[in-house]
């Protein structure tokens, strides 16, 4: 049961992978990553690993993608040129890949971590709480590691907002350009003769 | 059962596969992050079997890490490609030559 739940969540995994990286419309790619998160929350949930899982749906599926979402549909991309080279650079990219999993599977393969090298653990029991462990350990052995964390993610926030904030025409005031005013900015002294003006009556007469 | 070495091989197909992603679509900026999303699930993935396998919840907890720094960097990546869009009206990398590098 748990082979076959494996392998469905595999070839999905991989199926989605594909398309992420194939597919043209940038939309569409967005949308196959978040079903590539998903399936792979469901094999970290193989692995006895509930409360990550959750939060990969939280934030990654939540959060990361739905802003990628959002950046993809608010940009108005030209297609076309981003397209460019694709063929170009397919058997080049193909190649690559078929050496990095060739090697990686000659070093992590099933004569290095085979079943009968290091057995499958035995599950735990109903009354074993993954997310009570992780904090256990988060709060104790990690509570410096986990300070700096959210350090790094109040310096992204800072960072996110600061590079993509409009700087509009404010109406608020500068107090100190407001106190470093000296009299010469304002004040225009104009010399002029001295007119003496016309008699008020006499005007209304003669109109 | 499943072994150890399934899933490793998995993580380090999904990493090949994005690794082959970031060759072919290397003048889409939005594609290329994505991209480097899916080599950290794929490293996410092996800390994790290997969390199971050895009993040892420190991997869990790195992954943990590994997740928030993630978060962090997609924003910034993001916030970054919108200025960039703003300022340029292009993506392409291609078009990104002002540092003549």
């Amino acid at each position: 049961m748990e082979q076959i739940l494996f392998y469905c969540f595999s070839t999905l995994l991989l199926f989605a992978a594909t398309m992420v990286v194939t597919v043209r419309n940038p939309v569409k790619s967005a949308l196959f990553l978040i079903l590539a998160f998903f399936t792979s929350a469901g094999i970290w949930m193989l692995l006895d690993d509930e409360f990550l899982a959750i939060t990969l749906v939280l934030v990654y599926v939540g959060a990361v993608m739905v802003l990628f979402l959002f950046v993809v549909m608010m940009l108005d991309i030209d297609l076309a040129p981003l397209q460019e080279g694709f063929t170009q650079y397919l058997p080049l990219g193909i190649l690559v890949a078929v050496l990095i999993t060739m090697e990686m599977v000659a070093v992590l393969g099933a004569s290095h971590f085979g079943l009968d090298i290091i057995a499958a653990p035995a599950h735990h029991l109903a009354g074993y709480s993954n997310t009570k462990e992780i904090g256990m350990s988060l709060y104790t052995h990690y509570v410096y590691p986990f300070e700096i964390a959210s350090v790094i993610l109040t310096v992204a926030i800072v960072a996110a907002i600061t590079l993509t904030l409009r700087t509009k025409k404010s109406k608020s005031q500068d107090i100190s350009q407001q106190v470093k005013v000296c009299k010469e900015d304002r004040l225009r002294i104009v010399k002029m003769d001295a007119v003496k003006p016309k008699n008020k009556d006499s005007s209304e007469a003669n109109s | 059962m499943i072994a150890l070495s399934d899933f490793l091989i998995l993580g380090a197909l999904l990493f090949s596969i994005s690794m082959a992603g970031i060759f072919i679509n290397r003048k889409n900026i939005i594609i290329l992050l994505m991209c480097i999303e899916l080599m950290l699930l794929a490293v996410n993935l092996n800390f994790i079997a290997f969390a199971h396998y050895s009993g040892d919840l420190a991997g869990q907890v790195f992954v943990f890490f590994i997740l928030t720094v993630a978060a962090a960097e997609a924003a910034i990546g993001l916030a970054i490609l919108v200025v960039l869009f703003r300022n340029k009206h292009t993506i392409n990398v291609a078009d990104l030559d002002n540092l003549k590098g």
